[in-house]
């Protein structure tokens, strides 16, 4: 049994302009230790997507027309509120994007941490002060004795994405969601913060769903990729595979639209035109269609599904093996793309 | 020293754009009386020197100074000290009619593509308002019309609001309006750091096109240093207010000589999983201090790996590093370091004991 497992999630929200399909047939599966990296543009249902696991969405708007959310083969969306509290924190914690919005500034940094250890754990308040010092320190806080008296405005952007590790790992979680940990930091703390993620990891065996929108991240961290966009996942599959071998147009052209510092930095950028789409009035066919390099004419009449192309690794795209080959190849001719 | 075929328009050697010591030391004040009880050191000390149809590259962490510094060079801020040459001419002497004039030719693309352009007004007249600033004659709507097909917009979009267009069209606008004038340099504050990834290609070859058809000179600003590679022609990085290292743009990212470059390198990861297993990094400890108490000597010593006694108690100048002789000239490579990293050598390690080695 894998330690999380989603199937055909469907996270919507019923809004006035209409429905917002924001999440539509979203399945994955984690095994302990392992990392699920999941990349996307904006509002392409990444966080929605953390949220449904954490059952932290808005109740009234949303929706779970279909689909499971299997934490230790219990569905969470069939769990009552009182005993995800329990899960939330204890088994499976989430690191959201901005740190300001999950700190209270009118507590210490100390106090909440200790707050969430005593939660979760049957520990006085003592054992749950040197807790927090000792979690403090594991994420690399120097003078954890002194900071965990301090408020979060007294904390740095770094700092303040270290104390959500800390208090996120405060229990030990055996899943940790990272919805963009590092995206408002600079490269330099962003360094440390993953570092910092990966000793935990391989001291903990925490299974990691780690959201971004950097490529960069996922190929340092990932073992395994979910590409996601307009809601769904259109590419899926080890994280070698994906980045060298991508079956799906998106995933391609995002990886053909970056700058790198890999390259000589001479190749003409190849940008996905347009923008994406909105999740109510979605376009026919193929939610890529209006923007893919490669679209035929079917593309506007069929929708399709993620399927299995290679063992292991999925894409949502109605092209054969030998059409995708033969389309690269075209785009990267007319643009004079030379490999290295 | 004069470069070949390069004094054009009264600019000696050239540079289009010279900032010579630059410094913003903004007052820190407190208590009811508002007294000054400190300084924040946003920009300390700058020199900088921008060629005609360069794209120069300023690179930095968050805070370093670097929108500060672009502020100050268009004269939206007044520097506590130091000098803005454009074209030969100290802009921060000039009166209000020739800096008006001045203005034409310098121009800004800023970051946030939401917070930069007016809400209430359309499209077209957001575009229009540097003509009407400048009382330019001639057909305006036309103008507009024009410059929205140049950025790749449609002309239908004038009479549109921003709130209308996504995030990468509204960059757009932003550069229409940046180029409604035919300036001579663009500073681009950020101007991809916003965008998705799919979206900053739209707009960084758009830069580069305008660049190719207009004749412009860059300066662009950013902390993504991939972008920055593939879009500049040299490349200067900031740390704390001040440049602790510039260079063509390949030889510093094949051979950074300041340890906080280095770093900044090997900090960034790269979106192919094969050369990440095999990177091994350099992670810097602690945070970028305060550039309202910024460190003695050596502003990087607190967490440069590399970082000795004399680093504490000494300032390194930014100076020119010797270039490898035979490959073209590309111009100088400065580098303010007592320890600069050696070829082939470890960031962390360094095999010179001699505080200087730096040559120059
Ligand atoms: N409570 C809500 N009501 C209505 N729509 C919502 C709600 N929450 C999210 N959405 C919509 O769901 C979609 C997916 O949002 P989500 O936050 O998951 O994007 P994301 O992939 O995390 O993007 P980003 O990279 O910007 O963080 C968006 O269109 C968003 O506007
Ligand atoms: N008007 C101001 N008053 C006081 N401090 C300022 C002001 N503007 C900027 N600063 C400070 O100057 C430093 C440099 O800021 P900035 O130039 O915006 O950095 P960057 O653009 O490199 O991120 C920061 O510490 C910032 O907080
Ligand atoms: S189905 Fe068609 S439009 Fe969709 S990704 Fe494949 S080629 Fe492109
Ligand atoms: S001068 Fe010293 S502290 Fe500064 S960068 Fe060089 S080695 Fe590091
Ligand atoms: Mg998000
Ligand atoms: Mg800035």
């Amino acid at each position: 049994m894998a330690m999380l497992e989603v199937n055909n999630l469907k996270t919507h929200f019923k809004t006035q302009d209409g429905v917002v399909k924001s999440v539509d047939g979203v399945s994955f599966s984690l095994e302990a230790g392992e990392t699920l990296g999941i990349v996307g543009e904006s509002g392409s249902g990444k966080s929605v997507t953390a949220l449904s696991i954490m059952q932290l969405n808005s109740k009234p708007p949303v929706e779970y027309p279909e689909g499971e959310i299997l934490f230790e083969g219990q569905n969470l969306l069939e769990t009552s509120e009182k005993r995800m509290q329990e899960i939330r924190g204890n088994d499976v914690a989430m690191i959201f994007q901005d740190p300001m919005t999950s700190l209270n500034p009118v507590f210490t940094v100390g106090n909440q941490i200790s707050e969430a250890i005593r939660i979760h754990q049957k520990v006085s308040k003592h054992e749950a002060k040197e807790k927090t010092v000792q979690v403090l320190r594991d994420v690399g806080i120097a003078n954890p004795e002194q900071r965990a008296r301090e408020y979060p405005h007294q904390f740095s952007g770094g700092m303040r994405q270290r104390a959500m590790i800390a208090m996120g790992l405060s229990c030990n979680p055996k899943v940790l969601i990272a919805d963009e940990p590092t995206t408002a930091l600079d490269v330099t703390i962003q360094a440390q913060i993953l570092e910092l993620m990966i000793d935990l990891q391989e001291k903990y065996g925490t299974a990691i769903v780690m959201i971004t929108h950097d490529l960069g991240v996922v190929a340092q961290l990932a073992d395994k990729v979910m590409v996601m966009y307009a809601g769904r996942a259109v590419e899926q599959g080890p994280t070698d595979p994906v980045f060298y071998d991508p079956l799906m147009p998106y995933s391609w052209s995002l990886l053909r639209s970056l700058p790198r510092l890999d390259t000589a930095g001479e190749v003409r950028l190849l940008p996905i035109k347009g923008s994406p789409p909105s999740l109510i009035f979605l376009p026919d066919g193929c939610n890529f269609s209006p923007r893919c390099p490669f679209v035929k004419d079917e593309c506007k009449n069929i929708d399709p599904s993620l399927e299995e192309k290679r063992p292991g690794h999925a894409a949502a795209c109605i092209l054969s093996a030998d059409e995708l080959e033969e389309s690269k190849q075209r785009v990267d001719a007319e643009l004079g793309v030379v490999e290295g | 020293m004069t470069e070949a075929g390069a004094a054009t328009n009264g600019s000696p050697n050239g540079n289009l754009l010279e900032a010579k010591n630059l410094k913003m030391h903004f007052p820190i004040k407190a208590g009811i009386l508002k007294r000054t009880v400190g300084h924040v050191k946003a920009v300390d000390g700058v020199d900088l020197s921008v060629r005609k149809g360069e794209t120069l590259g300023l690179v930095g962490e968050s805070g370093c100074g670097k929108s500060t510094l672009a502020r100050m060079i268009l004269r939206l801020l007044e520097p506590t000290d130091g000098e803005v040459n454009f074209e030969g001419r100290d802009v921060l002497k000039l009166d209000r009619k020739d800096m008006l004039k001045v203005r034409r030719d310098m121009q800004i693309v800023f970051q946030d593509p939401y917070a930069s352009l007016n809400p209430r007004m359309t499209v077209g007249n957001i575009i229009a308002e540097p003509l009407k600033t400048h009382r330019i004659e001639g057909d305006k709507k036309k103008r507009v019309q024009e410059l929205l097909e140049i950025v790749g917009l449609s002309p239908e979009h004038y009479n549109r609001y921003p709130h209308e267009f996504s995030g990468g069209q509204r960059q757009r606008i932003g550069v229409a309006r940046a180029v409604a004038l035919n300036p001579k340099l663009i500073i681009c504050d950020e101007p991809v750091s916003a965008l998705d990834v799919s979206i900053q290609a739209q707009v960084v070859n758009l830069l580069q096109d305008l660049q190719k058809e207009f004749d412009l000179t860059y300066v662009f600003i950013a902390h993504d240093l991939s972008v920055v590679k593939h879009i500049s022609d040299r490349v200067a990085v900031m740390y704390l207010g001040k440049i602790v290292e510039v260079a063509d743009r390949k030889t510093l990212y094949a051979e950074p000589r300041h340890p906080y470059t280095a770093s900044l390198l090997s900090a960034i990861p790269i979106p192919d999983p094969e050369k990440e297993r095999a990177r091994q990094r350099v992670v810097l400890a602690g945070d970028v201090p305060s550039p309202s108490n910024p460190p003695s000597g050596c502003s990087f010593h607190t967490r440069c790996p590399r970082a000795r006694e004399y680093c504490k108690e000494n300032t390194p100048p930014l100076e020119k590093h010797e270039i490898k002789s035979g490959g073209p000239d590309t111009g100088e490579h400065r580098v303010s370091c007592f320890f600069p990293v050696m070829e082939g050598e470890r960031i962390e390690k360094s095999a010179s004991s001699s505080p200087y080695h730096a040559g120059g």
